[in-house]
């Protein structure tokens, strides 16, 4: 008990935070706080697996996020019967010429030895496969474009419980972790950095332009939810008796009926998106408790400690028989994965999925700051700094606000300072998220919640 | 005839407008290079810095402007870039005291570095943005076009024009005195050899005599040039939007690295190879065609190997393909 003293304390004072939003600002506010910050907790818990356990820097979390959108579209959305009638043909075709120019690549790369030959016949084969997949694909492209472009215009998805896109989502992050990792694992941390930035940016690109798969830019709206909607619930009767129950000490003191049904009224529209939000929390709660819990298992287990050894020393682990470039590639995958999970989460809480909004200031560079300042390598610090970072980028605004009136107080309203500074508001966020990375990098380098490990 | 056409075609889609990226890209790319040989980092804020210099430079613009200062035909911001170039150095030298120096004292790995300078890319951005706010601006005065496509035809009697603003014959000619100004620093005088020298081996350097801080002190002020005359150019061309420039950080890295990173030399002629990769695979050679190849083999589909939009995806898989199969780079720079 006494060793996780700052655990619990941080967390009690993260939690009396966002209650604090609750009383002060709305419920609806902090409920909304609270699953962003539990999105966040699974994104850094990914993003530690890599950085905290085996020392890998991956700057591509925006592409495995939005991959994970990509599955709870693909998931729960409809399958567009018209569309695959007029192009799902030709799409068969041109996956399956993909899957065979793979397989004669591997056949090449296994049969002959590495030779110039080789690599200009496999360069050859590479392009000429784009081409012809370009030319057989175009027609169908076309047609399922062409189907109904304000609606569909793409091919939709299996119709599915969005629910199982969380899993989806996961695996297709830890695909494409497969092969970036293969790429671009052996390169030295800062490329390494670079590298999955850019094929994130790569990723990002293909979401959004190929409107076939992904509606790119027009953007997926109305996808189905886990949990129930607003208005059914407005007319629910148990609902509508559990919000008056719980109000009833606020609505006994109205005499008037007419005006005690309208305030209930008011009360059910407020407390059905209150009840939505909570449905979600408690979605999102079981996921990051059952990751917490695998992940922390995974940490005291023999392989969590051989991961600290690689990290720690990868040339003393490679003599000791550990299959560094293997263990590697498995953790990139595991924590991408954990990443598409949440990617998946965040579109399903949205209903909506946005290409356009995947920037890698949001998805990429503040999850950085967030296992960095939450502490790497431990997994409470990670969900802390998930909750901490993503509660001030919320709340900086109102925060800087209020300073800056604070501080302006005896600057009439009319100056030109004062109004531009209050204009810009929206902007101090970059600047705590900055000084607050800065600063923790320069006092308590490793976070607030450091990794202690114990030998047990 | 039809051959002048196609190309003068060439000329004015492709060669110009590449040439004029590529000489943005290439000064982006000596910054972020000449940091990492001799302050031994990638610098994540490079876009954002550019965004301060390119703000700095837009605020004296504007200033010029008021007063009722200026060149004539030339922009006013010609004027200005020194006043930028200042406030860019002064900037990058108190960040370098309050941040990044503690981090070189403590020999930290390179990971730690491009974390902190994360940090200073939220600062600058929210700087830049409090200041200038995150809208388009364009701050371009003067005579707009050297050469209007429509004179040009009128001019030559061809079917198809060509375009040459000012500013991207500014660009380029600011580009090549600039980088061999460089390059004269770097390979003929004492101060930029001993900086070749520390980014070689740092221990020998120090050992020779030579300043650190001095060395430091000088990096950071060419940096402070190449970024705010590599900012300022990119927002005379197009315009100036926060945003966009921590988005060409991203071909700016690439750029550097296809030249082989810590190599200067290789970081200018990556810009360029970027640039003209990027313009060349995605341009739609229809009407190209169409003037070159007999009537009967006029293609009928746009001849264009990727769409637009694919623009940025282009310089990455470079990016990515030349750190798998070269990881120094095209040009020799410093192995990974």
């Amino acid at each position: 008990m006494r060793k996780n003293l700052n655990v619990i304390a941080a967390y009690s004072i993260m939690m009396v935070l966002i209650l604090m939003v609750g009383i002060f600002q709305s419920w609806n506010i902090a409920l909304s706080i609270f699953n962003l910050c539990l999105i966040s907790a699974v994104m850094t818990m990914g993003a530690n697996i890599q950085w905290g356990y085996a020392g890998l820097i991956n700057f591509g979390i925006m592409g495995y996020t939005a991959l994970g959108g990509l599955a709870a579209v693909l998931i729960s959305v409809d399958p567009v019967q018209e569309a695959w009638r007029a192009g799902g043909f030709d799409i068969l075709m041109s996956l399956w010429l993909i899957v065979v120019m793979v397989l004669v690549i591997r056949f090449i790369l296994k049969r002959f030895k590495k030779s110039k030959i080789r690599t200009y016949s496999i360069v050859a084969i590479i392009i000429s496969g784009i081409l012809l997949i370009r030319f057989s694909a175009e027609p169908g492209i076309e047609a399922i474009e062409a189907v109904d472009p304000a609606k569909t215009g793409f091919l939709g998805g299996f119709g599915l419980p969005i629910i199982f896109s969380w899993i989806v989502g996961a695996l297709f992050a830890g695909g494409l972790a497969f092969i970036v990792g293969k790429v671009a694992l052996g390169l030295r941390a800062d490329y390494l950095a670079i590298a999955t930035l850019l094929i994130s940016e790569i990723v990002i690109a293909i979401i959004k332009h190929e409107d076939w798969l992904t509606r790119g830019v027009k953007n997926v709206i109305g996808l189905k939810r886990p949990a129930p909607y607003e208005v059914d619930l407005q007319t629910t009767d148990w609902f509508i008796k559990l919000v008056e129950k719980f109000n009833s000490g606020k609505l006994s003191v109205i005499e008037n009926l007419a005006d005690r049904q309208a305030a209930l009224n008011q009360l059910v529209i407020e407390g059905s998106s209150v009840f939505v939000k909570l449905c979600y929390s408690g979605l999102f709660l079981v996921v990051v408790i059952i990751l917490l819990i695998l992940t922390q298992k995974a940490l005291y287990s023999p392989w969590g400690r051989m991961m600290r050894a690689i990290r720690d020393n990868e040339e003393a682990a490679n003599a000791m028989g550990k299959n560094v470039v293997k263990q590697h590639l498995l953790i990139f995958i595991l924590g991408s994965a954990i990443v598409g999970i949440a990617g998946a989460m965040l579109v399903t809480q949205d209903g909506l999925f946005t290409p356009g909004s995947y920037r890698p200031m949001r998805y990429t560079f503040l999850i950085w700051v967030m296992v960095i300042v939450g502490g790497s390598g431990n997994n409470f610090g990670a969900i802390l700094g998930g909750f901490v970072v993503w509660f001030l980028w919320i709340e900086a605004a109102p925060i800087s606000l209020f300073l800056i009136n604070f501080f302006t107080a005896g600057i009439p309203e009319t100056n030109a300072l004062k109004a531009h500074l209050i204009e810009s508001v929206p902007y101090f966020r970059f600047l705590l998220m900055g000084l607050g990375l800065l600063f923790i990098m320069r006092y308590r380098p490793k976070g607030i919640l450091p990794e202690k490990i114990e030998i047990k | 005839m039809d051959f002048v056409n196609a190309i003068i075609l060439l000329l004015n889609y492709i060669f110009i407008p590449a040439l004029t990226y590529g000489s943005q890209l290439a000064l982006g790319a000596i910054f972020v290079t000449l940091i990492y040989g001799i302050l031994r980092f990638a610098n994540f804020a490079t876009g954002d810095m550019m965004s301060f210099g390119t703000m700095a430079t837009i605020l004296f613009t504007w200033y010029f402007q008021s007063l009722g200062v200026s060149l004539g035909v030339l922009p006013t911001a010609l004027l200005a870039i020194p006043f930028g170039i200042i406030f860019m150095i002064l900037y990058m030298l108190l960040i370098d005291k309050f941040v990044f120096k503690y981090y070189r004292h403590q020999k930290s790995p390179p990971v730690q570095f491009a974390m902190v300078s994360i940090g200073v890319m939220f600062v600058t951005q929210a700087v830049v943005r409090i200041i200038i706010g995150p809208g388009d601006r364009r701050f371009f005065d003067g005579e707009k076009f050297i050469i209007k496509a429509r004179e040009f035809k009128e001019m030559t009697g061809l079917n198809e024009g060509l375009a040459l603003k000012s500013t991207q014959v500014l660009t380029i000619f600011v580009t090549i005195v600039l980088v061999s100004l460089l390059f004269w620093f770097l390979n003929r005088t004492k101060t930029g050899k001993s900086m070749k020298a520390y980014s070689d081996n740092e221990d020998l350097a120090l050992l020779s005599g030579i300043d650190p801080k001095k060395i430091v002190l000088v990096t950071w002020v060419i940096a402070g040039i190449l970024a705010t005359i590599g900012g300022a150019l990119y927002g005379l061309d197009k315009s100036f939007k926060p945003f966009t420039y921590f988005n060409n950080m991203l071909p700016i890295f690439a750029a550097a690295i296809v030249g082989g990173i810590g190599n200067p030399f290789g970081a200018f002629l990556g810009g360029y190879v970027i640039a003209f990769s990027e313009i060349l695979l995605t341009y739609a050679y229809k009407k190209f065609f169409m003037y070159v190849l007999p009537e009967s083999m006029e293609p009928n589909s746009l001849v264009q190997l990727l769409s637009t939009d694919y623009k940025f995806a282009v310089s990455f898989s470079i990016l990515v393909i030349v750190l798998i199969y070269r990881p120094s780079g095209i040009f020799k720079g410093k192995v990974l």
